[in-house]
């Protein structure tokens, strides 16, 4: 495979990923049931909240491991790279890193020994969903400025 | 009540009453959970635990307007307890605690076994856990409790609750201000054991009213080690230590739970007494892959790096 269509098949797993993630972290919500998605025949599974959430689980698993690795080697450049990065793409880094860290803190909070308060869990939980519409609406600005992640 | 008579965590302890064990109010005050002991051999099902439990809980019971907003489809439909706020032989928005009774015959003799069923209080709560809202979470007392300012009704935690314990009710609480007609559907109620009087050192007032000391409250390791040394002691068998993962009441019953369940009336608003697994456990399990998936990508990229290093070493000294 060319270099070229490798990085196409790459960009559009990570979507796919993405958008895996989304529709099983809208799942978390109550609404497949009531707006009829889950009558649809083979759709029933979107409103068990339990498998969405397993799933949720393991397609960020997935996708942690391929933002890390693609983290690692693009710091293996050094500083070269860092400085290629654009403020928009700092914008969206930061934002991912925010999405990154609620969605562990709440996958710890859901373990048996760790506790958090109830505000705690409550940012955490209005955070994590608020931060992916912040990156939507980003990736929206990105495209209508042409603006990536990184600069020229 | 007057204060005289209001029963305290550490008074009643020092008393060496025993519906509080003596622990109680330190492990309280220092965030250790909490749990009670149910010894179904002493209930007589006289109801002063309902009673006491509407009552003192009244002030927080849902007061919806109405009419209520017309809701979107036309399927979703309204829960309405405010007529029927007398109910008290099944969980409601305005009943937590109610009296399953079962007639069984074990070991050719009869019993008649009352249980007091509410929110069992679970150790590792799934409706807390996957409310995707925030409102349902667990204080370090070990109280799974429902914030009614933020509940918008969705009724999820009701649907992931291995009892079901959860009961809603429509027209009230913060859906109303955001879209009534498209999303929520009200509040979710439950028991939340008595958490103002645990904060102000009070004991809750189920366990206060029961004139036969069936209840215990205590901190968790103490109650489970009573639990056993009663079984022990009558025979008894036990529900709720290991249920869901582990849950803060812990009922003993001369009669095995299997009978009892099969005995009592269930549905809506009435809960089984069948074993049940731990429901987080998958995700317990997963947990680890999710919080090692980045160390474990970033070490794929460094050591794809040395490898290509090396081997453009290696190409290197081929040449
Ligand atoms: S019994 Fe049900 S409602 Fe109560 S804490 Fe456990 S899961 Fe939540
Ligand atoms: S602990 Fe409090 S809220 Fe829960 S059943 Fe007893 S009286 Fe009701
Ligand atoms: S008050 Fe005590 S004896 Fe009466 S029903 Fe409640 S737990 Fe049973």
């Amino acid at each position: 495979m060319s270099k070229q269509s490798k990085a196409i098949w790459s960009k559009n797993l990570f979507n796919l990923l993405v958008f895996a993630l989304l529709f099983t972290g809208l799942a978390q919500m109550p609404i497949f049931k009531r707006y009829y998605l889950a009558d649809i025949p083979g759709f029933a599974w979107t409103s068990d909240f339990y498998l969405n959430h397993i799933l949720h689980y393991i397609l960020a698993t997935i996708l942690l491991f391929w933002i890390f690795f693609r983290l690692g080697k693009f710091l293996r450049q050094g500083q070269r790279g860092i400085k290629t990065i654009s403020p928009f793409g700092w914008a969206k880094i930061f934002i991912w890193a925010g999405i990154i860290i609620t969605g562990i803190l709440r996958v710890l909070k859901n373990q048996p020994n760790i506790f958090f308060s109830p505000e705690t869990t409550m940012f955490i939980d209005w955070t994590h969903p608020g931060l992916v519409i912040i990156l939507g609406l980003a990736a929206l600005l990105g495209k209508f400025l042409r603006q990536g992640y990184f600069k020229g | 009540m007057s204060i005289s008579r209001r029963k305290f965590l550490h008074g009643l302890a020092a008393a060496g009453l025993t519906t509080v064990l003596p622990s109680t109010a330190r492990a309280a005050s220092q965030g250790e959970e909490l749990a009670t002991l149910l010894d179904l051999s002493k209930c007589i099902g006289c109801g002063a635990c309902v009673e006491a439990c509407k009552e003192t809980n009244a002030h927080k019971f849902p007061r919806p307007k109405k009419p209520f907003p017309r809701m979107y489809p036309s399927r979703v439909k309204v829960f309405d307890w405010s007529d029927k706020q007398d109910v008290d032989d099944r969980l409601t928005p305005y009943n937590w605690l109610y009296i399953q009774t079962a007639n069984v015959t074990w070991q050719g003799k009869e019993y008649e076994i009352n249980i007091p069923r509410r929110c069992l209080h679970c150790q590792n709560p799934p409706c807390a856990n996957l409310c995707p809202w925030g409102a349902a979470s667990k204080q370090a007392n070990g109280i799974v409790r429902i914030n009614d300012k933020i509940c918008l009704g969705g009724a999820k935690c009701k649907n992931v609750c291995p009892w079901h314990i959860p009961e809603r009710q429509t027209g009230v609480g913060l859906y109303l201000k955001l879209l009534p007609s498209f999303a929520g559907n009200g509040v979710m109620y439950k028991c939340d054991r008595c958490f103002d009087r645990v904060a102000k050192g009070l004991i809750p007032a189920c366990i206060e009213a029961c004139p036969e000391n069936v209840q215990t409250i205590g901190p968790r390791d103490e109650i489970v080690a009573r639990a056993h040394e009663l079984a022990k002691k009558t025979g008894g068998y036990i529900y709720g230590e290991k249920e869901n993962g582990g849950t803060n009441t812990i009922y003993v019953s001369p009669v095995p739970f299997d009978i009892l369940d099969q005995a009592i009336e269930k549905g809506p608003g009435r809960p089984h007494l069948s074993p049940v697994p731990n429901s987080m456990a998958r995700e317990e399990n997963l947990a680890m892959a999710v919080l090692a998936a980045p160390v474990a990508g970033l070490a794929a990229a460094l050591l794809t790096g040395v490898s290509k290093v090396s081997q453009e070493k290696q190409g290197d000294k081929d040449e």
